[in-house]
């Protein structure tokens, strides 16, 4: 096992008393509590962690945070628990953690595809749109596949996720995103006042830049000691949730923000069953930003040794986790963080080789000169030697040209506001020209952003500008003014500073190509100037012909150097280049987040009946019908549908069947217009239907197309139990609502949805009434007494029951409706009632096909929202002498009376063996080239002996005896046109 | 002869999460005008203001909408709504038994409103929602009504068809550390 030789003997946050094992690519390393991967990893000297996504150039670790476009790895703990693409700077480090490099074959050390490096000039911006147009074959055959192949970062997981993961809405007054300095003074004056407020960060441990701010007092305390006590105080505070290892990824409207917590990926043993991550969906009264900056790194040739690092990730590694990134520096600079970068890691006993500021001499060069620094002022940067490992850096200065050997090579450009959820939330966003930077600006949302994303990058500042932003945010969310906090005495032993530089840094050897502007996606600055000599001027086509800022870091290394390269080729300024959009997420969270709970059984409501558990019980087999579970047919014996359905079918027709219709949609319609309510909603006439009758209704939409269809019964003179189709259940109440609150409001007349009061349990055949009747009591079932059609409450089983006598089979039926508390146990009554009649359960599709047999149309499967009734065969249903309803005066279009629609006829194979395909095409056998119908039921009746279907076709009723094709692959098929009752067309079986 | 017990859908029972049992329920709409009439008869002071219930006894009335109220018996009697239609007689209204439409959980403790939380987007601090307050709303994918019954117990009353999903969602919640 390797340990960590680069490891300062003592200092940082890490727990030197817990050491950690951990893996990366097969080789042991050790590391301490408080480490990443990537900072136990520098502290072992590996500094060499992926091959780039298109050159499969060696890489290594850039950053310290989440800005890092190299350090991609692969954490696996078992089979079904591999997480690609994870960061390695913000992965925790845990004993025992199993890690691997991605983007390289065999090895990070020899990787094939690095043979692409050297054909990289074959391979510019734009390659793709430019290379692989000829042969037009060769596309999908040769190249696609080939690209697709190399195309992707890391593995996805192969098997099922087995974690958990949990979802939360939470509510507060402020929410402060990020617990650095400005963070962390906002959470705590806002919390003051007495509101409610989250505060969240990205990293396992709250404090932002403080973290590593070694050299500073605040208020007479060091600032580990200050921080220390902010935090204890903020934690004891009621009114104050802190969310650390939480990343504020998506800034929604109206203030909602998406969070996603990591609750587990830091530990070696979560205990089971626990959640892994939590969404949290926060809607916050007013929001503080303060998200920090992030360090730009210079753009200058061969910048992607590994070793080449941003100058503050070095001093966080330094300050935070105890590590020396490297034992010969050299820093280049465009920034004093360079030089605070120096102090600090010479301080620590790292040998800075040189200073290499692009700028000239200023008071921190002459500063850092003082304490022994060697600086080269007015410094191009030409080019940098090492394999795996920078080994040296060329620099010129004052005319002469110097090679520096070194291990590391740090970069200091200057800082870059992090905009991103400010940008999500429609903010405007204003160039600064003294700094060099987009800022907040105008906001959209109820937010305010401080500190350094917003430009207060000095330490004073940042703490300043937080207390005043969390003093104001709680003032707006509606707490009483309080005067700001006095600001506090920071003692600060080397200043962060100014400066910067934006775009191509400069360097004496402008013909070396590999100056990378993007490291994960592999763009350099050739690409981009390539890109604005071909004439792409909005920096959106920039991006996307590029692919600068494209990749999973969005770009926040590169998008402002990109930025820089695009002004100066095109002779614009940086606002006249604009910035592309910056969207959600800030940095990737997994789908699990996502989903949370809605997997599996919980992806979707499954909505079950009362009877649902005794047809689990009895085999049955379910088919989903919208969200519904219901029963499919109940096979016996090891059936198929078809005999299952077969001898369900013929069980209804000789005996009896019990089929459970509770999903059937009910409203029940109530008050004294309800008579004139049912006039204008439904095609038919209801002012004569009498009490403790039923009749069939049809209801349009406004175009006259049928939308749903039902019986109906009238129950008193001003309340009628109206029933819709299962899906359409929501739609019929909902359109009935808004009738009456927005045209009908005169009407005296309720709506209330019984759906799921009533357990409905069709039972139906011959035996039907002999099944039920001594169960009922209060009600003659006889036939003069309750005929078809008829409604009435009365019990049964001894408890309330409301019974319609309805059919959708032809047979004697009858439709129990108990509440549904009592479903199962009439049901289940019923059920041993009927063995004596060899009763059998029947499901949804033994009611199709029974009702197919009696010509019934079924609302989605004959109608399509193209049909009238009188294209349904309904006409009869329409009360012809009333004034008005739904959908009547659209019914008197021309279109809607041409003879030549679709109408609905009954087909018959020649060959009664072959059953129909539903949605096949009808076409007459003297044009068989146009398509005059189609099939919309086809089923094998086994009362009937033979195959039967329905069919909407072209001017239908005329048609009945015609003989016309079904063509199909296998060749066409002869069909009879007839009516659409093939079974009992009197009808009289009903009527026993 | 039958064991005319109610069944109930709820498959587990905790303190946390618990069944409130069979509970008379009848969704009353009425105009304005008749609100205090119908209130007198009632025993019940209908609510006006949005959202908000009242109790008297063993009944309660809940604001669904501006012409809509739930109402609530504890203790469920079949006829329980056809006594209550008697008092009504002469009144414009409607009063529909939905007593088995819905089925109803208590949902307690001092982690009540964060297991709600889970599915529920509306803020349930006692400030925004305090005892007393009800809404009709979304748990999840399936309407509820949830009402606040004390500084650490709700009342969620959910559509019969999805109770099991429901109780499950809160059952993953109630077992998060």
């Amino acid at each position: 096992m390797t340990t960590g030789h680069f490891r300062t003997p003592s200092g940082g946050r890490i727990d030197r008393s817990r050491p950690l094992r951990f893996s990366f690519d097969g080789r042991s390393y050790s590391g301490f509590e408080g480490d990443t991967v990537a900072s136990a990893l520098l502290a072992n000297g590996v500094h060499l962690v992926g091959r780039s996504f298109k050159y499969h150039r060696p890489r290594g670790i850039m950053g310290a945070g989440p800005d890092e476009p190299n350090a991609l790895i692969g954490v696996r703990r078992d089979q079904g628990r591999y997480t690609p693409n994870l960061l390695a700077t913000q992965t925790e480090l845990y004993d025992g953690l199993d890690a691997v490099s991605q983007n390289r074959h065999p090895s990070l050390e020899k990787d094939r595809m690095a043979v692409n490096d050297r054909f990289s000039r074959f391979i510019p911006a734009g390659f793709y749109y430019k290379t692989f147009m000829w042969p037009r074959k060769a596309w999908d055959r040769l190249f696609e596949p080939r690209i697709r192949a190399a195309a992707g970062l890391g593995i996805a997981p192969s098997e099922s996720d087995p974690d958990s993961y949990a979802q939360r809405y939470a509510h507060c007054d402020v929410l402060v995103i990020g617990a650095g300095p400005a963070g962390l003074t906002a959470a705590m004056e806002a919390a003051k006042s007495g509101a409610q407020i989250i505060l969240c960060d990205d990293r396992a441990a709250m404090g932002g830049s403080l973290l590593a701010a070694n050299q500073v007092t605040i208020d007479g305390a060091p600032a580990a000691r200050w921080l220390a006590g902010m935090l204890d105080s903020l934690a004891g505070m009621a009114n104050v949730t802190l969310l650390p290892r939480t990343s504020a990824f998506g800034y929604y409207p109206h203030n909602w923000i998406g969070l996603a917590q990591k609750l587990t990926d830091h530990l070696a043993d979560a205990a089971p069953g626990q959640p892994r991550e939590r969404l949290w969906q926060v809607r916050a009264k007013q929001v503080v930003i303060a998200a920090g900056a992030i360090e730009r790194p210079l753009v200058f040739p061969d910048n992607d040794r590994p070793g080449i690092m941003l100058a503050d990730a070095a001093r966080t590694y330094l300050q935070q986790y105890g590590v020396e990134v490297g034992r010969k520096v050299v820093i280049v600079a465009a920034h004093d963080n360079g030089y605070r970068t120096a102090h600090e890691l010479k301080d620590a006993g790292i040998d800075i080789a040189a200073i290499a500021d692009i700028r000239g001499d200023s008071p921190v060069a002459a500063r850092a000169r003082q304490a022994g620094l060697r600086v080269l002022t007015n410094a191009a940067i030409d080019g940098t030697t090492g394999k795996l490992r920078v080994a040296s850096i060329t620099l010129t200065s004052g005319g002469k040209r110097e090679t520096f050997a070194c291990d590391a090579v740090l970069m200091a450009g200057g800082f870059t506001p992090s905009v991103h959820l400010f940008s999500q939330s429609r903010g405007k966003l204003m160039w600064n020209e003294d700094l060099q930077a987009y800022l907040p600006d105008q906001s959209a949302e109820a937010e305010r952003s401080a500190g350094a994303c917003r430009g207060h990058f000095a330490l004073d500042e940042a703490l300043a500008d937080g207390a005043e932003a969390g003093r104001s945010a709680a003032e707006a969310a509606g707490y009483p003014f309080r005067p700001a906090i006095i600001p506090l005495a920071c003692a600060v032993a080397h200043p962060v500073g100014g400066g910067g530089h934006i775009g191509a840094a400069p360097t004496s050897d402008p013909s070396r190509p590999k100056a990378f502007v993007d490291w994960q996606n592999d763009v350099t600055a050739a690409d981009i100037l390539l890109a604005a000599r071909e004439g792409f001027l909005s920096i959106e086509h920039v991006k996307r012909y590029t692919t600068t800022g494209m990749a999973t870091d969005q770009g926040k290394l590169s998008n402002i150097n990109a930025l820089g390269i695009v002004a100066e080729a095109t002779g614009r300024t940086i606002p006249e280049v604009g910035l592309t959009t910056f969207r959600a997420p800030y940095t990737p969270i997994s789908f699990g987040t996502l989903a949370g709970r809605a997997r599996r059984d919980l992806l979707d409501p499954a909505r079950i009946t009362a009877i649902n558990d005794w047809a689990i019980e009895q085999g049955a087999v379910f088919e989903d019908v919208g969200n519904w579970k219901r029963a499919h047919f109940f096979p016996k014996n090891g059936e198929d549908l078809h005999a299952s359905v077969a001898r369900e079918c013929l069980a209804v027709r000789e005996s009896v069947g019990i089929f459970d219709a509770s999903t059937l949609g009910k409203i029940e319609i109530v008050g004294p217009d309800a008579a004139e309510f049912m006039n204008r909603f439904y095609v038919n006439a209801w002012t004569k239907l009498g009490v403790g009758k039923c009749r069939y209704g049809v209801l349009l939409r406004e175009d006259g197309f049928v939308l749903d269809d039902g019986v109906v019964g009238r129950l008193a003179p001003d309340r009628f139990h109206v029933t819709t189709t299962t899906s359409g259940a929501a739609r019929v109440l909902g359109m009935m609502e808004d009738y009456l609150q927005t045209e009908w409001s005169d009407l005296d007349v309720w709506l209330t949805s019984t759906t799921e009061q009533w357990s409905v349990i069709a039972v139906q055949g011959p035996k039907a009434r002999e099944v039920i009747e001594p169960l009922v009591q209060g009600l003659d079932l006889s036939p003069d007494a309750f005929p078809h059609m008829s409604i009435a409450d009365a019990r049964i089983c001894g408890v309330p029951m409301r019974l319609m006598r309805v059919s959708f089979t032809g047979e004697l039926g009858f439709e129990v409706n108990v509440p549904s508390g009592y479903g199962a146990m009439v049901w289940q009554a019923i059920w041993e009632r009927g063995q004596a009649h060899d009763m059998v359960a029947y499901g949804t599709e033994t009611m199709h096909v029974l009702r197919a047999e009696k010509g019934f149309i079924i609302i989605g499967q004959e109608t399509d929202g193209t049909v009238t009734p009188d294209d349904a065969g309904l006409a009869w249903a329409i009360g012809k002498a009333k004034p008005d309803f739904v959908g009547k005066r659209s019914l008197a279009r021309p279109a809607m009376t041409d003879p030549d629609r679709k109408q609905l006829v009954g087909l018959l194979t020649r060959d009664p063996r072959i059953v129909l395909e539903e949605g096949a095409q009808i076409v007459a056998p003297a044009a068989e080239d146009r398509s005059i119908g189609h099939v919309t039921s086809a089923y094998h009746s086994s009362v009937l002996g033979k195959s039967i279907a329905l069919a909407m076709v072209r001017a239908g009723r005329a048609r009945l005896g015609e003989r016309l094709e079904v063509p199909m692959p296998g060749g066409s098929i002869a069909v009879d046109v007839v009516a659409p009752v093939f079974f009992d067309p009197k009808g009289d079986r009903v009527n026993v | 002869m039958f064991e005319s017990r109610i069944a109930s859908p709820f498959a587990g029972e905790s303190d946390a999460i618990a069944s409130l049992g069979p509970i008379g329920r009848a969704v009353l709409r009425c105009r304005e005008a008749d609100i205090g009439s119908i209130s007198d008869k009632l025993g019940i002071a209908l609510p006006r203001a949005a959202c908000r219930s009242e109790s008297n006894g063993p009944s309660s009335a809940l604001w669904l909408g501006p012409d809509e109220w739930l109402l609530l018996h504890a203790d469920l009697q079949d006829d329980w709504v056809s006594r209550l239609a008697a008092h009504l007689e002469g009144e414009l209204c409607s009063l529909v038994d939905v007593s088995h439409r819905q089925v109803a959980l208590a949902v307690q403790g001092a982690r009540a409103a964060e297991i709600l939380a889970s599915g529920c987007a509306l803020d349930l601090s006692p400030r925004a929602f305090p005892v007393g307050m009800c809404t009709r709303t979304m748990f999840a994918r399936a309407e509820v009504v949830l009402w606040r019954t004390g500084s650490m117990s709700f009342h969620l009353d959910v559509w019969r068809s999805f109770a099991r999903y429901v109780e499950a969602l809160l059952r993953e919640a109630e077992s998060e550390n």
